[in-house]
């Protein structure tokens, strides 16, 4: 019998640490710094709002492109929070997630063998969504001294006559590191002057801890090249809703609507009439919620510092990044070891790219109670692997 | 920074010195200062423990009681509401629009204690019209605490 499989679906690498993940699982009793997704439940008026759009019936498909109602809100949201000017009727796509814009703007926009610029460590799919869509991947390693934060220099190293666009993942999920307005302009420069396009994702664009997030396409000259991809699932704490969206010039939406209509239909109208009313009247849970992390995000710091781990401070995401190269173990032994020591589970930096390797993520999606908890045996740990016991 | 700080501690009193600066962007000698001065000044009155008292178990119960008063020449409602409020037991004495005027808010030990002060204390005291008394039966949420939360989280414990 011949293989029912592609060629190409069988080269795409499941991710590395599936048997790490299982023994986590099957723990009882461990203590998970492991997630990404908010700890917090959506808040109740989107979640009312949820339930009354059932009762009401409302069932049926959305327009292909969502809500008339919730793109206007979202144009209105973006122009107030990060001064990005986008029409909601040529510009503006509801997709199902931030992940399914991810796939669709790489299956709009690429041919066989346009190269596709990914800095990493970042999150997984950039990396098979474009090989899927044909794309070359060409990974930049970003770097602890930069705190994981791209260069002028790394990307125009990068930069070949075949590249045709650059991922920008900030604020970062592994890392939690961000791009401040300084640090964009050189990026933005180089991109204008190499033609090239940017897909920004900005899903944690509402979790930034230092000044408002500042996006790429707010810049003289980049609205036409970029777009922003983002949604409800981080700083709304929606993500089993599966509700994103994506903003950029209405030559590259309208093709990404093509792709959207004859594989997905609709984002679900449900999560949409809920999202609607998030927008509406959540923005001021939406800044509770940031304020418990950040809150989170200092103690981590003030913790790592107090037990000699070496960490960048990141500002953005729900994330920390530790380096623990002291201890001349790989992330996924660490992690491991971690695991089986102390029942506290993290995920190998290499997760997110083979430059993670040396470091772990750590979030903070969790409570102040858990996290003192999980501190407390991480230090155990470290204590004994610094006095050269067995563990 | 006053209001700031009040929101803080109005959530969790307990917050200690040193995390109420951090957050505040301050240090912790202004912390101290600020919170002293505003215990003088009567704008911090206390500080009190949020209890689940059915967890506990016990028969105490806490009544709600509707109080209509004829004011007083001069004094208006201040000197009813002092001695409504000077029995240990009353908990909160709120004066409200509405169709009475004090809402009384007390803990007793037992359903019949509580009876007993409306009937023989309340409702007899002059000036005091009429009561109507309600007994809580379930606590959901107090001062903005939900008092019994379910913790089971669906949550995946690892995810990408």
């Amino acid at each position: 019998m011949r293989s029912p499989l592609s060629k190409k679906i069988t080269a795409i690498q499941p991710s590395g640490i599936r048997k790490f993940f299982d023994i986590v699982t099957e723990m009882k009793d461990a203590i998970s710094l492991g997630v990404g997704e908010p700890d917090f439940d959506t808040p109740w008026r989107i979640r009312q709002e949820g339930i009354d759009s059932l009762e009401k019936g409302r069932t049926f498909y959305t327009s292909n492109a969502g809500l008339k109602e919730l793109r206007e809100e979202i144009c209105k949201y973006l122009e107030n929070r990060y001064d990005l000017h986008y029409d909601y009727n040529t510009e503006t796509l509801i997709t199902v997630g931030g992940s399914e814009a991810i796939d669709i703007a790489f299956r709009a926009m690429l041919d066989p063998g346009d190269e596709v610029i990914i800095p990493m460590p970042s999150y997984v799919s950039y990396l098979p969504c474009c090989e899927l869509a044909d794309g070359k991947p060409v990974v930049i390693n970003l770097k602890n001294e930069n705190e994981f934060k791209l260069t002028a220099g790394e990307l125009e190293e990068a930069i070949t006559d075949k590249t045709k666009i650059l991922i920008l993942p900030f604020p970062n999920n592994p890392t939690g590191a961000i791009m401040t307005r300084e640090e964009l302009e050189p990026i933005a420069r180089l991109v204008i002057e190499h033609d090239l396009y940017v897909i920004s994702d900005e899903i944690y664009s509402e979790l930034s801890y230092k000044g408002d997030h500042v996006s790429i396409a707010s810049f003289p000259g980049m609205k036409e090249r970029t777009l922003v991809i983002n949604g409800f699932s981080k700083g709304f704490a929606m993500t089993g809703w599966r509700l994103g969206y994506v903003c950029g010039p209405a030559a590259i939406i309208g093709e990404m609507f093509k792709v959207h209509q004859y594989a997905i239909m609709c984002a679900p109208t449900n999560s949409q009439y809920a999202a609607l009313v998030g927008l509406k009247t959540c923005m001021n849970e939406v800044e509770e919620m940031r304020e418990a992390y950040d809150e989170r995000r200092r103690f981590l710091m003030k913790e790592f510092k107090r037990i000699g781990l070496p960490c960048f401070e990141p500002f953005g995401a729900f994330y920390v990044f530790p380096c623990i190269k002291e201890f001349g173990m790989s992330s996924e032994e660490f992690a491991t070891e971690l695991l089986k020591d102390q029942k506290v589970a993290v995920v190998p930096g290499t997760a997110f790219g083979d430059c993670g390797e040396g470091f772990l993520r750590i979030s903070y999606a969790y409570s102040l109670a858990d996290l003192k908890e999980a501190i407390g045996r991480l230090e155990v740990f470290i204590k004994k692997l610094r006095a050269g016991d067995h563990v | 920074m006053r209001e700031k700080l009040l929101k803080l501690i109005e959530k969790n009193s307990r917050v200690d010195v040193a995390a109420l600066a951090e957050k505040l962007g301050t240090d912790e000698t202004t912390i101290v200062n600020e919170m002293a001065d505003m215990e003088r000044e009567g704008i911090i009155c206390g500080y009190h423990t949020m209890i689940n008292w059915d967890k506990v178990g016990g028969d105490s119960v806490t009544a709600l009681i509707e109080v209509r008063v004829t004011p007083q020449k001069e004094r208006g409602f201040d000197r009813l509401a002092k001695q409504i409020y000077s029995f240990p037991d009353i908990n909160s004495v709120y004066l409200i629009s509405g169709g009475y005027d004090f809402l009384v808010i007390m803990e007793g030990k037992t359903l019949r204690e509580a009876a007993h002060f409306v009937n023989e204390q309340l409702a007899v005291m002059d000036g005091v019209i009429s009561t109507a008394t309600h007994f809580i039966l379930k606590k959901y949420k107090d001062h903005g605490t939900i008092m019994d939360v379910g913790t089971r989280s669906e949550r995946k414990p690892v995810s990408l």
